[in-house]
């Protein structure tokens, strides 16, 4: 079986006024049908390598890549006309934060609704029941109110869940979530994401978790890569990141205060043992 | 003693209550932490107490000292607040030395260059920041000038408003290391909002769980080791929070 997506060699770079800056630096994995996170820290490369694979990076941002393939054919020569049936459609993005990344003027049911139409066409009365049902996926009581309402009327998590519903309804094969539960409460985070593992799963879906928080990557993904300053210094099956070898990564996990903390001081990461290159 | 006091505390916005009759004590030299979700007003506590959020019925009083309902000058110097965001408590056009010199200035205080290189070396900071802008540092280093500005004062208590919640997992470990330092040398109070259990861990002694405005349980953090909440709001957050596999880690 061929993999979901191949990516060979992906650099990103950017230009300033000190010359091309590489924020990613030549990231090679495959994907398949699994759920896959990347983990770093701010400036890592992490969502940079995530909008790359959608070819969302602008110009004056560059892209190369020795191969970028996804389910057989070939990213990096598409014109931008030839993305647009992909994007949405075959493979979709949830963002960090429902407050940004919803249209504040059109109403949770008529922004899931036109992803649909962007890619198909449906009867009014079959869209209108695909909206409902999707909603009702995502756990939305009464998704006939919600689907009226506005984003600004709705809560941070039931916004995230809104966005899943718009991601997921043209049902795609790969999924990539950048950060999509950093900006809601502990206890809404674990709703969202068993949500999105439950869809992944009984879709048979790809998965892309792209996160800073490590452990919460190890319980969602059957992979996982670390990355730091635009390189992949790890990767490893997610049983075994509590082995993971990388003094880097070592040095994250150390770092993270446990729930049955002991400890009087955390040990913190010498950035100079690693940051030569 | 105690250091903070707060007796049936409701506070409001535009008169609508966000905080319902919450009391604690909180003694001297101790570290408490106050934990919930977004909108449990536990952030709105810390600002009634700073002074940033007027409105409010009830009694406070620091260090046996009652608390006026508008701003308090002799108020200032015990008693300090750093807030959540480094990227935005800091004055974009201002140098780290003018930002550290104000509160000196404010309140008449002299030796200012000697005050300001000190609090730099408490902080962790070299002299080469001193005469930097705040966009030329990292959000860890804005995060250690923002505490470095609450300390000039000398304060004996400080509110921390989730002060490492913006930053990455490996400088929130360097900023934790550093404000338990701080609190060990200088004999200081904490009273600290966040989300973050684990941190609590960490860094206090007590806390107390919100939820929807009022005080649900006030438990010592030791509380986080064995998951003995009471209250079902608190167990549902310690679960939550990874509580979870601890229990489970017990029962194999």
């Amino acid at each position: 079986m061929t993999p979901l997506l191949e990516i060979e060699n992906l650099r990103v770079s950017f230009p300033t006024t000190q010359g091309r800056i590489e924020v990613v630096k030549g990231v090679s994995f495959t994907l398949g049908r699994e759920r896959l996170g990347i983990v770093g820290e701010s400036g890592s490369g992490k969502s940079m390598t995530g909008r790359a694979i959608l070819r969302l990076i602008r110009s004056p941002g560059e892209v190369t890549a020795e191969r970028m393939m996804f389910d057989g054919t070939d990213l990096l020569s598409r014109s931008e006309r030839a993305m647009r049936p992909l994007r949405g459609a075959r493979m979709s993005m949830i963002m960090q934060d429902p407050k940004f990344s919803l249209n504040p003027v059109m109403t949770v049911g008529a922004q899931i609704a036109e992803a649909v139409r962007a890619h198909e066409s449906v009867p009014r009365r079959a869209l209108a029941n695909r909206v409902r049902e999707m909603l009702e996926a995502v756990r939305i009581n009464d998704p006939d109110r919600v689907a009226r309402m506005y984003p600004h009327e709705v809560s941070g998590g039931m916004g995230q869940r809104v966005m899943i519903a718009m991601m997921l309804i043209p049902r795609p094969d790969l999924l990539i979530a950048d950060e999509p539960t950093s900006a809601l409460d502990v206890s809404v985070q674990a709703q969202v994401l068993d949500l999105i593992d439950e869809l992944i799963v009984n879709n048979g879906m790809g998965l892309l978790l792209i996160s800073h928080d490590l452990n919460l990557v190890a319980r969602y993904c059957d992979r996982i890569l670390v990355m730091n300053s635009g390189e992949v210094v790890e990767s490893c099956d997610a049983a075994d990141l509590h082995a993971a070898t990388h003094p880097y990564t070592r040095g994250l996990l150390a770092a993270i205060p446990r729930i049955d903390e002991t400890r009087d001081v955390l040990p913190v990461l010498d950035r100079s043992a690693w940051s030569g290159t | 003693m105690t250091a903070i006091s707060l007796k049936s505390l409701t506070i409001s916005y535009g008169g609508i209550p966000a905080v319902h009759d919450v009391s604690l004590e909180i003694g001297d030299g101790e570290s408490f932490a106050l934990v919930g979700e977004s909108g449990s007003g536990k952030s709105t506590v810390l600002r009634a107490i700073a002074g940033l959020a007027p409105e409010w019925t009830g009694e406070i009083s620091v260090l046996g000292a009652p608390r006026g309902h508008g701003p308090d000058r002799a108020f200032a110097r015990t008693c300090q607040m750093v807030f959540q965001d480094p990227y935005g408590s800091l004055h974009p056009r201002k140098t780290v030395d003018s930002v550290l010199s104000e509160p000196l200035i404010v309140h008449g205080l002299s030796e200012r260059s000697g005050r300001v290189s000190e609090a730099l070396d408490m902080v962790g900071l070299g002299q080469e920041f001193r005469f930097r802008f705040p966009h030329q540092l990292s959000g860890g280093q804005r995060q250690r000038v923002a505490i470095a500005r609450a300390l000039m004062l000398k304060p004996r208590i400080m509110l921390l408003d989730e002060p490492t919640s913006a930053l990455d997992v490996s400088v929130q470990a360097e900023i934790l290391n550093l404000l338990k330092r701080l609190r060990r040398d200088q004999g200081l109070t904490y009273l600290m909002v966040t989300h973050n259990l684990p941190v609590v861990a960490f860094m206090c002694d007590r806390m107390a769980v919100m939820n929807a405005g009022r005080v649900v349980e006030t438990a010592p953090s030791s509380a986080l080791r064995t998951g003995d909440f009471s209250d079902p709001y608190a167990q549902h957050l310690y679960a939550a929070s990874g509580g979870d596999e601890i229990a489970s880690k017990d029962g194999q």
